[in-house]
């Protein structure tokens, strides 16, 4: 209670000094939008958002992607929650699942397409998918165990993957790293975006159950 | 004047109450959720000022950045909340000792 | 041969490869141990390619995509990002030699592939030259950060990385946020353009506001430091050991690149406070360690302290106070790593680390007990070695510069750190029943900390290399040089 007396009028002021900031902000002589206005036709996709995410900036997503993965290694470290009991599902989960999960995936596959030209992109798939595998883990699906070692990982790395492999190969062909010629801009983005997308609903998903598959059954 | 700053204002207005959130409150769910609420203040701010000119199209690059903040943001948050159950399992508290904070 | 390595982008490599490392110990936990040594060895490697490269380039800027700035991301190195890559490389190094006697098999599979992860976060950070991708270097480095204390078992570990966790984010918010007002002011993220176009405004001051304040959270600067010794001390000892080595200068260079870059504050009143936090740093955090009855904590606190050495540059702004606070990053990183390791190797040992019980361990342990000695060289500044020559550069710099008064605050600083060295050094020398306690120590675990120990005392006889390489590209403009 004695440390709301200060902070009170502390945050107030901030608020207010970052408020004046913001209604005085000068609009930037050189603004980026005219020069990616030039550059979109050899980014290979005409939605700009995903061109400067996927090409323009494409580095950022990368190392994005590495966060993804990082944030599943802590969550595995941590080891899950030991008795962490499941419920059965219930009639209404259960059946609205079943009828939910492939509308997910298809809508998924949508959006995952048309990012390279309209709104959508490989996030907003990665995250349907991810839906999707939440509904399904809490139907009480569990991942084989055949599949829970390697393949599992091999899903989990494979956006990161992609983008390096991308990258290097790239490099070693002779351009730069992350250079994408113009005219398979599309195909590397589109196939560099469909693995990021597997990988960022498979880390949602394996988020959200917690603990390590296969590990936690011992 | 537009919309736009109207937009950006409560960018920043949500920014210091999430601030405020995460100092006042004592529960661990209650403090991700703050900073969740912060990084959605600063998603705006950079939304809204990219639409200043009306003439021109908005600047995609803050959006671009936004949706990076936003799988940097989940992918913290995931992180925060399994930490947060194992410290309520090994300390039967959903608040971090006083220790050391001011 | 030169033309090949010439040829190489060794700036890129730096940042695919601990990456590519980190992937493949996440998929083939078997041989993670080697996958990880390894990768260690070859970013040391690259390291010296860049070196090189840079030696005979000089400053090095890479347009990933080939678009350039302020379309794309570039990658930028010259003196400052080098040296600090050199740093992390070798005492990441030491730090995997460590780590392969430390962790079981099964906290070995968790804390490779996150480790190297944290060492790719580290080298893109220090070579990025946009500042929202800094923002996602930082991220990455935090999350890492934090997973890695979380290894270690027990309530107070876990309540500490939560409380770091919280700090990071929140820290990360506010620089984000800057980010946000100086992009929609000027245009560009890229830090060299910013340089040419940043002029004072409100903008700018908001954002310097914002961005130091963020990046001073997770510097631990006093009085933000409160979340420093917990987290530091109740971390594995590897883990302890890169996060006060490395990682809380990882967010002390940004700021440093963005002071030197983009804000013209040298000489204001704003970097007189910086100072005056650094000096209350030393001091506070020189009691505190004095204070503590547990090793690994007395070694968290003198980071506090160690690290406000680190500020009193801000006030002087000369090139040679500048290389004085590197030249107290580069020695602090040795001989912090190589402490928290002598630390670590008594823990594991006698199973506590309380210091008035030392001496019964520390008589088994020769070696740990000369790393340990010989780190406190560096840390009380005492010649010769890297620490009285970075307190000598500053001393220097602040009696040239007219503000002779940081020069009491080092010359305290030193003496505080004498007095908690000797207390862990009195305690360990006191003659004791040597306990016949079981348990043995693999060599390479002694041998790792009494090696980066070694260098930063040597670091006090070869100082022409290390400042040779802070001179490449000149990061500190061609103002006033000593």
């Amino acid at each position: 209670m004695e440390r709301s007396r200060w902070l009170l009028p502390l945050l107030l002021m901030l608020c207010l000094g970052l408020g004046y900031t913001v209604l005085s902000m000068p609009e930037p002589v050189e603004g980026l939008p005219e020069m990616l206005v030039d550059n979109m036709e050899v980014a290979g996709v005409s939605n700009p958002v995903t061109a400067v995410l996927l090409n323009f900036r494409g580095y950022d997503t990368l190392l994005e992607m590495g966060v993804l993965l990082v944030a599943l290694l802590g969550v595995w470290s941590l080891g899950g929650i030991p008795d962490y009991r499941e419920s059965s599902p219930g009639l209404v989960l259960d059946i609205m699942s079943r009828q939910l999960v492939p509308v997910l995936i298809l809508v998924a596959g949508y959006l995952l397409w048309v990012g390279a030209d309209a709104p959508g992109g490989a996030f907003q798939a990665g995250s349907l998918l991810g839906a999707a595998g939440v509904l399904l883990l809490l139907c009480g699906w569990r991942i084989g165990n055949r599949c829970s070692g390697l393949p599992l990982r091999f899903l989990l790395i494979l956006g990161l993957g992609m983008f390096v492999v991308a990258g290097t190969g790239l490099l070693l062909i002779g351009g730069e790293f992350l250079q994408y010629p113009s005219p398979v801009a599309r195909e590397l983005i589109l196939m560099i975006e469909a693995a990021a997308t597997l990988s960022i609903g498979a880390t949602l998903a394996a988020m959200f159950l917690g603990s390590l598959p296969g590990g936690a059954d011992k | 004047m537009s919309y736009v700053y109207l937009y950006a204002l409560l960018g920043v207005s949500l920014f210091v109450l999430g601030l405020n959130a995460l100092i006042v409150h004592a529960h661990l769910l209650r403090k991700i959720l703050a900073v969740n609420v912060m990084s959605t203040g600063v998603f705006l701010v950079l939304v809204a000022l990219s639409s200043r000119n009306e003439e021109v199209l908005p600047d995609p690059v803050p959006h671009a950045m936004v949706i990076t903040g936003i799988v940097v943001s989940v992918s913290a948050t995931a992180l925060a909340l399994i930490l947060m159950l194992k410290v309520n399992r090994a300390t039967g508290k959903n608040e971090l000792p006083d220790r050391g904070r001011d | 041969m030169e033309l090949i390595l010439g040829d190489v982008p060794w700036i890129v490599v730096l940042i695919i490869l601990p990456l590519t490392g980190g992937m493949a110990c996440f998929l083939f936990p078997a041989i993670s141990k080697s996958l990880g040594l390894l990768t260690s060895l070859a970013v040391v490697a690259c390291v010296w390619g860049l070196g090189w490269q840079l030696e005979e380039e000089g400053a090095q800027r890479y347009a990933i995509g080939g678009w350039g700035a302020p379309l794309g991301i570039d990658l930028y190195a010259d003196g400052l990002s080098l040296l600090m890559l050199v740093v992390a490389a070798l005492v990441g190094l030491g730090i995997s030699v460590y780590s392969c006697g430390y962790f079981s098999p099964d906290k070995a599979n968790h804390f490779w592939p996150l480790w190297l992860f944290l060492c790719g976060a580290l080298n893109a950070l220090f070579l990025s030259s946009d500042i929202f991708n800094l923002y996602v270097t930082l991220e990455l480095l935090g999350l890492t950060a934090v997973a890695l204390v979380a290894l270690a078992d027990g309530a107070e570990a876990l309540t500490s990385a939560m409380r770091y966790l919280l700090i990071s984010l929140l820290g990360s918010l506010f620089y984000l946020l800057g980010v946000a007002f100086l992009y929609h002011s000027f245009g560009s993220l890229d830090i060299a353009i910013l340089a040419q176009r940043a002029e004072p405004s409100p903008a700018v001051w908001a954002a310097v506001g914002l961005i130091s304040t963020g990046l001073l959270l997770k510097t631990a600067l006093f009085p933000m430091h409160f979340w420093l010794p917990a987290a530091h001390a109740c971390a594995p000892t590897p883990v302890s050991a890169l996060l006060s080595a490395l990682v809380v200068k990882a967010s002390f260079y940004i700021l440093l690149r963005m002071w030197l870059e983009i804000f013209p504050m040298v000489g204001t009143s704003f970097a007189q406070l910086l100072g005056l936090l650094g000096a209350a740093a030393v001091l506070w955090g020189g009691i505190q360690a004095l204070r503590q009855t547990r090793l690994k904590l007395l070694i968290a606190y003198s980071t506090v302290s160690q690290l406000g050495y680190l500020f009193l540059a801000f006030p002087l702004g000369t090139s040679l106070a500048w290389k004085g606070a590197l030249y107290m990053l580069l020695s602090h990183a040795m001989a912090k790593a190589a402490m928290f390791m002598a630390a670590g190797n008594i823990l594991v040992l006698g199973g506590h680390d309380r210091i008035a019980e030392l001496s019964s361990i520390t008589q088994r342990l020769p070696l740990t007990l000369t790393a340990f000695t010989l780190a406190g060289i560096s840390i009380m500044g005492l010649p010769p070695s890297g620490g009285f020559i970075a307190k000598w550069l500053l001393l220097q710099a602040s009696i040239e510069s007219g503000q002779w008064w940081w020069g009491i605050i080092l010359i305290l600083g030193g003496l505080l750190a004498a007095a908690y060295v000797f207390k862990v050094i009195g305690h360990v020398f006191t003659q004791d029943e040597p306990t016949r306690q079981a348990g043995t120590l693999p060599t390479t675990m002694e041998w790792s900390a009494l090696v980066l120990a070694l260098v930063a005392v040597l670091l006090g006889l070869f100082t022409s290399w290390p400042l040779a390489i802070m001179e490449i590209g000149s990061p500190f403009g061609t103002g006033h040089s000593g």
